[in-house]
């Protein structure tokens, strides 16, 4: 796998790759604890459940896998003790064209995964949790497996944990090659050995109705492993690396055409999207200009170089003035991406330079959407299916004058039609792309 | 179908495949549907297939319907009901790794094997596009999150990353070997 560039860019904070940096680092549990780990699990064990969950909610943490929910809040959603079996799902089905973080962390660091997991499951007070690993990681799967039978000998795993008295089981789950499993619901659905046509909401809220029909919390890897860090460092401490409402670090996947992709740890908000691609990873290749972003996973709208955001900021006075921001001076939180339009979703980034044909990457991209489609709803089914051909005519010179129009159409035909949120997911792109580069669609369809 | 696809999975089952069955069963005390996948990961890394005998003795095993069984078959891309070829090449088809090549890899590797590039039947159970001498399949694969050292593929197991087109050879032979 390729690694961590061993030295920190000077904004890079590492919390989640701090154990990865260190000089001989190994995945085994002895490492792990002459590295203080599981003690976060120790003292959460001596802590009350609510006071963690507390903790959680003030440090601002939001899910890492791509909908930036508060985990804090997802978690009080779990009454503790309404009688019901709870459960935690971990999403470890990354799949979002782009990111690649959780792999690294299952491969690297399996123990900071497990530890945050427990320290969760402890707050809803859950005995039996699932590991989901997608089935194109199978060394990631035994790996974590083998951290689990790790930590289970030394009493971290099973019964009375540590003498507080509380169980938990955890065993892990493969995947089997669908990206539609990364949506909670059907994630749920894949892990009960149904079809994982993603279930409705309401009423199907994992917190209410999840796995086996009982209170669910599904969280992607990342996000269990902050957990242990907000314990370790205190929610204050944690909160105010990032920006209000987007606390900590958040990593960031680095891919396309730039000089040096690769993982990132930034505490939110702390570099602009220019910075990232020119201080951190180093530019894009020689004679290159940048041409489009794509920041937070395929699904995430693209941004052109030539963009300029009208925001509301915050002026010395506390007055709120409006501003005009480039796209490389959009700064990397959840907040402004969200304010441009786009979202910071997995923090998957890809670049792409001049060289590129933009209708060619939506095409790659509806590509994907078409394959991944599970075929429950038909806006999304023949849809996807209909924006990959259109694009691929397109390409292949047999496009017409209105077929950008046709595909907007399509595209704005699917998004809010569909049981989950891969109908917004497979139009996103289309629908930004069109926007934000006419006339390059317009040549392309009628020449 | 060859006479290979007609021989009875299910009356063949070894002892150490059973035992990793229960275990696996084991793991879900609540609802023993939920271990159709693991069951069917188990089946096919020993058998390299699920013949019909094997949705059939899957479905008993968890006390399902076969369709319970089949129908994840044919929605998974990862399960097939016909054999492969012993090495499988999955090159990581979407955006980034497409960015950096893939698509040329793709074409590479099918040379270097002999898989019949222009084969894009896979789907719904069936295998994947396979050499005539049965040692290799090569198919696209959706993104397999590893986009920062693209072009990548997938072969058996272990990952392959920053493939270069020159190195494909190298990698076929080491296989080929194995």
């Amino acid at each position: 796998m390729v690694s961590l560039i061993p030295q920190p860019h000077p904004k890079e904070r590492r919390l989640i790759f701090e154990n990865i940096s260190r000089p001989g680092w190994a995945n085994d549990i002895e490492t792990y604890l002459s590295h203080g780990g599981y003690e976060s699990l120790e003292k959460a064990l001596k802590m009350q459940p609510e006071e963690i969950i507390n903790m959680v909610k003030a440090a601002n943490l939001r899910g890492r896998g791509g909908a930036g929910f508060p985990a804090g809040i997802k978690w009080s959603f779990i009454k503790r003790e309404d009688g019901k079996p709870h459960y935690i799902v971990v999403n470890g089905d990354e799949s979002e064209p782009g990111t690649f973080k959780d792999r690294y962390i299952l491969h690297n660091d399996p123990h900071q995964l497990v530890e945050g997991l427990l320290i969760a499951a402890y707050a809803v007070n859950v005995n039996l949790a699932y590991i989901y690993i997608r089935c194109e990681f199978p060394h990631a799967a035994k790996i974590v497996w083998n951290a689990i039978k790790e930590a289970k000998a030394k009493g971290f795993i099973g019964k009375n944990i540590l003498g507080s008295g509380f169980d938990c089981e955890i065993y892990v789950h493969q995947g089997a090659g669908a990206y539609i499993c990364g949506e909670e619901t059907s994630l749920i659905e894949s892990l009960e050995g149904k079809r994982p046509y993603p279930r409705i909401k309401p009423p199907y809220f994992p917190a209410v109705l999840g796995l086996y029909m009982s209170p669910t919390i599904v969280n992607n890897v990342e996000t269990l492993c902050h957990v242990k860090h907000i314990i370790r460092l205190g929610p204050e401490e944690y909160a105010k690396m990032g920006t209000p409402g987007d606390g900590g670090t958040r990593t960031m996947c680095v891919s396309g055409d730039v000089m040096k992709p690769g993982y990132y740890e930034l505490p939110c908000g702390a570099v602009t999207l220019g910075e990232l691609i020119f201080d951190i990873c180093g530019g894009m290749k020689p004679g290159r200009k940048l041409k489009a972003v794509i920041p937070g996973g395929s699904s995430a709208k693209v941004l052109n170089v030539d963009d300029v955001f009208k925001m509301k900021t915050k002026a010395a006075d506390g007055s709120m003035v409006e501003t005009e921001v480039k796209m490389l001076d959009l700064v990397m939180d959840a907040a402004s991406l969200a304010a441009a339009g786009t979202m910071v979703g997995s923090g998957g980034v890809i670049v792409m330079d001049d060289s590129r044909s933009m209708v060619w990457a939506l095409n790659n991209l509806n590509q994907f959407y078409a394959h991944e489609s599970c075929g429950q709803c038909t806006p999304c089914r023949e849809g996807s299916l209909w924006m990959s051909k259109m694009t691929t005519r397109m390409l292949d010179g047999e496009g017409t004058a209105s077929d950008p129009a046709t595909l907007k159409n399509v595209a704005d035909n699917i998004a809010g039609r569909t049981v989950c949120a891969f109908g917004e997911a497979c139009a996103w792109p289309t629908q930004s792309f069109l926007a934000k580069f006419p006339e390059e669609f317009a040549k392309t369809a009628s020449k | 179908m060859t006479t290979e696809t007609l021989s009875n999975q299910a009356e063949s089952i070894p002892h150490h495949l059973l035992a990793e069955i229960e275990e696996s069963v084991s793991h879900y005390p609540v609802s023993k549907r939920s271990a159709s996948l693991p069951l069917l990961h188990l089946w096919q890394n020993h058998f390299g297939y699920i013949d019909e005998s094997g949705v059939d003795w899957i479905a008993a095993k968890l006390e399902l319907q076969p369709i319970n069984i089949l129908e994840l078959i044919t929605f998974y891309p990862w399960f097939r009901q016909e054999p492969a070829g012993k090495t499988i090449i999955r090159v990581c088809r979407t955006l980034s790794c497409a960015l950096a090549g893939s698509y040329e890899l793709r074409e590479k590797f099918c040379t270097a094997t002999g898989v019949d590039a222009h084969d894009h039947s896979h789907g719904f159970g069936s295998a994947p596009p396979t050499s005539p001498d049965g040692k290799f399949s090569v198919e696209f694969v959706e993104c397999l999150a590893s986009c920062g050292s693209a072009p990548v593929c997938l072969i058996n197991d272990d990952l392959h990353e920053n493939v270069a087109l020159d190195e494909v050879p190298t990698i076929v032979t080491a296989y080929d070997k194995e």
